[in-house]
Order: C-alpha cells, then structure tokens, then sequence
C-alpha cells in the first residue's frame, strides 16, 4: 500500500455547516417579513423583490464572469443582500430603483473591495443609502394603493398619535420588509435557534436604544411611546438581520456589545435630534466603518492569561 | 453545581460505538519490528545494538540520548536486521532499528530489583525513567522528566487523564473497564511521590460505567476523587483538563507543575504501575483499529514496533476503501499515505474513515462569522491568526497571542467556510517555536 491517500493536516472531520447553508438560513428566516410585505402591500412588493434579488445575483455573476474570478452566486449571499435591499424598498419604487440598487450593493459595496466577506459596509444598506440621498422623493414616498399619509415613526414624529398594535402586526406604511414587528422577530427566532445569530448584537442595540429615548425623548418611561420606537421603521429589520451581518460587525464578544450600544445610541439620535424619522441605516454603516477600532480595543484575552471565564 | 470543563470546544460525532464494546486483544506481531529512536520529545535515544545482534523482548535496544529523552526496548526477541531510516507517522523518515521476529518471544530478565515499597523516590522516578515510560496520549513527553518538578512538596493535584475526548478512540475506555487496578495503582505510585498531592481520576461523562467503576474501586482511597466532566472535545487536553478539575488556568508558556498538577494519561499510568511492580520496561500499548472502513473495529493489545497493516489485517482489513488513514484521532491524529508504519510509544488508533466522513472542502471566503473564536479554547481569534499566518505578519501573530493556540482543530472543525485555520496558524507557530530555539 503505497498510494497517496488524501494527506493533509488536522482536523480530519469537519462540521456540515457551510457558508451557503448560513445564508440559506437567512433567507428562509427573512422570508416570514417578505411574505407578509407582498400580503400586506400587493404584487408590486413581489415584482420589486423579485427583480432586485435578480439584479444583484446577476450583477455578482457578470462581474466574477468578466473578471474571470471563480463563480460565488452558489454560496447565497447575493440572495441575500438582494433580498434585504428589497424589504428595505417603498413598494411604490419604481422597478429600475430595484436595478440600481442592487447593481450598486454588489458592484461597489461589495465586489470592488474583494467580494464576499471583504466588504466594510453591509451591501444592502449602502446601497439603500446610496438610493435614499439619490432619489429621496421616490425613496420616501411610501403611499401606495392600500396606505396613503406618513409612515407611523413620521407620524410620531409630528406628534400624531399612531395605533401600537398595526405596527406590531405591521399593517402601515413603510418599507417592503420592515412593518411587521412579529413576522421580522418569528424569523430572527430562527436564526437564533439555528445558532447563526445571538442576542449579543440586537439585544445591546435595543436595550441601549430604549434606554436612550426613555433618557432623551422627552415623554419619559411612556410604553406606548416606546413600543412605538421599537416596531416602528426599520429598526427590528436592521437590529435582527443587518447589524447581525457577520462581514462588518465585531468578531469580538465585547466588540459585540460595544457596536450594539453604539448603534442604540446613534440610531435614537437620528430619530430625536434629526431633520428625517428614521435612522436606522444610517446608524448600521456609521458602525460598519468603526469595526475595526471597535475590535481593536476589545481583543479577547487568551486562555491561562484571563480569558479563560469569559 | 455546574459541570466540570471550560469554554469552547466541540461535540463531532464520537464513532465510539464502533469499538467500544469490543474487549482488548492480544495482538503477536508476525513480521518484522520497527523501533524509531524518537518515540518521545526530547533528545533521539542512542543504539546500543548493532546489525545481527540476537535481542530478547525486553532487552534495552537503544539508551536514552539525554535527560529529555527515553530508551527504547525490544519487543519480541529475534535478530537486528538493519538500522536505517524508516517512515513514522508524522510523515518524516526517523533512523529506526529493524528487528527480524524470530517467532519465540523470549522475554528478557525483568529489571526488578526491589519490591515497590522499598524504593525511595528517586528510585522509583529513575525505574521508570529507565523503563522508558512516556506520555501515551500522544505528545510523548518523557514521564521521569514530568514527575520531576523543581519543588515537588507543591504539587496538589495527580490527574489520571481519562477524558479521551477524542472521537472514536477507545483505548483508554476499555483500560478503565478491564483493567482499573493497574491505573488506580499508577495513580497511587505517582501520588507515593508528592506529599502533598491529591489524586484525581477525570473521566468525561459519556462514560459513566468508568466513572461507576472508578468510584467503587477508590472509595477507601482518601487521597483519590473520582470526577466527571462533561463530554466535549479537547476535554482532554492538559491545560483544559486542569481548568476543569482546578479551576486553575496556564498559558502555553507554563507548566502543569506551576498550577500545582502533574497530569498523566491512562496508558501512561498503567506503564508506570508496570514498570515499578513488574519491573516491565514499555513494550505494549493499546490501540483502537477503527472507522467504517474497517471491517471489524477491535482494540488491541499490541507490542511497540508491530507493522499498521499487521493491524488492520487483524481487524478484518478493510470493507471499503478508506478515504483517509489516521494515525490517532480525527481531531489531532496525522493522515498517513501508507500503512508501512510502526506502532510507536504514542500510537493510540488506526482510523480508517470513508469518503462520507472526510469529504474533502475546498476553502472559501471567511465570512467573519466568529463561530473559530466561539469554540477556540485558547480564547483567541482563529480566522485573525489564520490571515496573519497566511501574510506571515509574525507580529501581529505573536500580538493576537497566535502562541497560546493548541491546535485542537476545533478552528477547522467548525468554519462554515472550511478554511484551513488550523493548519495555518500550526505552520506559523512551528516557525516561531524553532526560531526560539536558535
């Protein structure tokens, strides 16, 4: 017996996860809030998220196809950037917004700096930002033919009184994918249970947002004036499934902790001190550029140099 | 109260069942044995035999070539064919003696002198330093050197290392079951050599007919406790295994004496308890033949130098084509490219794995996903190290402490882009560990 096995170094076994099976996870877990969005705003939220899951999935297939780079689409992740772009779209948009969109999340988000996992800002967020200083009117146009008037957190804003408990279920204005409190919880459940998130990042994000507008927001410990907060916008969409974005947060446990307070705070200033109501987004990728220093600073101790409680 | 470990590591499949139930069994050597003069960390052991020479089983082939280092002896008794280079399983060529069996395993006197109780301490450390005991978990430290701190009256704990937290070994498992006398009593040799030492039998939970079996055999033993950890793997790396029986942490540049422990593995122990009542140099080991390849998985009690392929043979051979041939576990074990190789002082199994265990991956893209830092139990960041050692940035290898790594693999194990963490970071460290020696 003398013939090359298969000789390589330890671990000789590995686990069964993979990448793709990672953002396979996601999209199924995104796919309660994308349901309920197609329900609750009509066949013009299908189409959109349709052709902008289509345009970033083809725009990282042209690329890596000129560039002559090998193929990634398999592993997923484009669906899944196409996917959050698109429940982060007005259902009012009109088609080609999905096009830019999703041609600008993979083309200059991520692909120009390296690809998958390379990215220092979360696709789908820059692009959606990209969009919103482009074509604000379009991007902030949220009647459609089921709502007409303010989203809930404009509303609030302006001091109108808002019905908690549509924005819980979801049935308002707003993007595609970020109405709906429970369907967008149900799907980071699954996440949870499947071990591809944890708390760490949603939980620091929203304690510390709470916390913030109870401090700042000038109505005190008022439920209905938080729970508002919370369903309203995008942030449950951004705490559970775009701050989550393994490529740019913190690896760090602490950094974890740090990036979800800082987002808490950043996005309660946004929304109380801003000139718009929302500010979720734009909190997420000012957190997203200091990762870096964020992990910097809270870089774990080793095993039998203290680190081996925490 | 919480179960004894620490934080990280993972639970592979364990394959244990394979094996587990099948009783030791002794295992001839039929052609020809292969002794390594490195078996052992440490300095090569020196040839004290010449070609042609007739030797006994039992007789010293080749002394040990330092203080660090231990001898080696012959196992059957027949003719030294020739002393050459030969393959061991790491990959490398080791200048090896070559020893034709003659078929009649006469045994050589033992090296008895003194019954146990009468030797002083430092009689008992050199008995077995000259039995050429090392440790059989599979570093191979010489054990003399090891049961030699510098203040011996601080040493508190003796952990007998039963964890095994490897998947699909079972040697030590079935050591525990058929024979506990002989670890308790190395157990106790080792404790008659520290005063202040405690003994500690550290069985990983998935085995509680060991820990039953323990408990009942050391219950009029006031120096020894029985403690079960909880199963996951590296439990049974040293400084985990401390931690969880201690609570006491060490960094790589320390040793289990300066957290008070003398930690000994299963096999090590038996060949301690051997060498000082017996008066028995090493010469046997148990090894697991296993993995789905393997027609029928057995533990056997084999002498040190028998050929792999006698092994597997007597396993029944193979009944697929394995994929992959390790020597030891699938976590840590070496791949092989042949089984032209002899069983040394720390050859704990032949795993032989299908296609469907060791489906090969190509790497992917990290996606920063923080699963390598979660199940490290050096709590330090894989896939940072992995991309210093990939740029050979050695200084912010050595910042990000890319020293304190075990190569457990868990890294590996667990990235979902099945990027070669772990081989990454091992390289790496080989280069910075031989430039400390220069």
């Amino acid at each position: 017996m003398s013939d090359l096995r298969n000789v390589s170094s330890n671990p000789h076994i590995r686990s069964k996860m993979t990448t793709s099976n990672i953002m396979l996870l996601v999209v199924i877990a995104l796919l309660p809030t994308t349901c309920f969005g197609i329900y609750n705003f009509g066949m013009d939220a299908l189409l959109l998220v349709l052709i902008t899951v289509a345009s970033t999935v083809l725009t990282e297939y042209i690329y890596e196809k000129l560039m002559h780079k090998k193929i990634t689409i398999d592993d997923f992740s484009a669906v899944v950037t196409g996917l959050l772009l698109a429940l982060n779209l007005p259902s009012s948009a009109p088609w080609w917004i999905g096009v830019i969109g999703g041609v600008f999340a993979i083309l200059v988000v991520k692909m120009l700096f390296g690809g998958l996992g390379q990215n220092f800002m979360n696709p789908a967020l820059g692009a959606r930002c990209f969009l919103l200083i482009s074509f604000t009117s379009i991007m902030t146009n949220f009647n459609c033919d089921v709502y007409s008037g303010a989203t809930p957190l404009a509303a609030l804003k302006s001091g109108e009184s808002v019905n908690v408990m549509d924005m819980i279920i979801g049935r308002t204005a707003g993007t595609i994918g970020e109405t709906s409190m429970i369907a967008i919880v149900f799907g980071a459940c699954i996440l949870i249970l499947t071990g591809v998130i944890d708390l760490r990042i949603p939980g620091s994000y929203l304690v510390s947002f709470v916390v913030f507008i109870v401090l700042f927001g000038g109505r005190g410990f008022d439920t209905a004036y938080i729970s508002a907060q919370l369903a309203g916008g995008g942030l449950m969409l951004g705490a559970f499934f775009m701050a989550t974005d393994y490529v740019t947060r913190p690896i760090t446990k602490n950094g974890q902790y740090l990036f979800g307070i800082f987002l808490g705070i950043m996005t309660g200033i946004f929304r109380l001190f801003g000139p718009a109501a929302e500010g979720v987004s734009y909190a997420i990728i000012l957190g997203n550029l200091l990762v870096p220093l964020m992990e910097k600073i809270t870089l774990p101790k080793a095993f039998g140099k203290g680190g081996e409680r925490a | 109260m919480a179960r004894l470990t620490f934080i990280g590591g993972v639970h592979p499949y364990d394959g244990k069942e394979l094996s587990k139930d099948k009783p030791i069994e002794v295992l001839k050597p039929k052609g020809d044995l292969v002794y390594p003069l490195s078996q052992h960390i440490g300095a090569p052991a020196k040839p004290v035999v010449a070609k042609g020479d007739r030797v006994l089983a039992g007789q010293i082939i080749a002394e040990a070539g330092g203080f660090v280092s231990a001898p080696i002896y012959a196992t059957v008794s027949g003719t030294v064919k020739v002393i050459e280079p030969r393959r061991v399983p790491s990959g490398d060529q080791v200048m090896s003696i070559v020893v034709e069996n003659d078929g009649l395993y006469e045994e050589a006197e033992p090296l008895r002198v003194k019954p146990a109780e009468e030797l002083s301490r430092d009689e008992k450390i050199k008995r077995i330093q000259e039995a050429g005991v090392v440790g059989m978990g599979g570093a191979g430290f010489p054990t003399h050197v090891k049961l030699s701190p510098k203040e011996p009256e601080k040493i508190e704990f003796v952990i007998a290392n039963c964890a095994e937290c490897e998947p699909y070994l079972t040697s030590d498992y079935r050591r525990i079951l058929e024979e506990p006398e002989k670890v308790i009593g190395g157990l106790k040799l080792v404790l008659s050599l520290f005063d202040n030492a405690r003994g500690i039998l550290a069985v990983e939970d998935n085995k509680p007919d060991c820990v039953e079996l323990l408990k009942k055999l050391t219950k009029d033993e006031p120096k020894i406790t029985v403690k079960a950890l909880k199963t996951k793997y590296p439990q049974g790396s040293e400084r985990q295994l401390i931690y969880a029986v201690t609570g006491r942490a060490i960094n790589s540049s320390m040793l289990p004496a300066d957290a008070g422990c003398v930690v000994d593995n299963v096999d090590t122990l038996v060949a301690i308890y051997h060498a000082i009542t017996l008066g028995k140099p090493l010469m046997q080991r148990i090894v697991t033949v296993t993995g789905d390849a393997i027609a029928e998985p057995k533990n056997f009690l084999t002498r040190i130098g028998t050929n792999y392929q006698e092994l597997v043979d007597a396993a029944g051979g193979f009944k697929a084509e394995p994929a992959k041939i390790i020597s030891g576990g699938p976590m840590m074990g070496m791949a092989l490219f042949s089984l032209d190789i002899p069983v040394t002082k720390t050859s704990s199994a032949i795993l032989c794995l299908t296609e469907d265990d060791v489906q090969k991956w190509e790497p992917g893209a990290c996606i920063n996903c923080g699963k390598c830092a979660e199940v490290c139990p050096g709590r330090v960041l894989p896939s940072k190290l992995a991309d210093f050692a990939e740029h050979y940035d050695e200084e912010q290898f050595l910042k990000y402490n890319g020293m304190e790594c075990c190569e457990c693999g868990c890294c590996s194990y667990v990235c979902p882009a099945k990027r070669r963490l772990t081989q990454s970071i091992k390289s790496m460290r080989k280069i910075q560990l031989a430039k400390r020696k220069k």
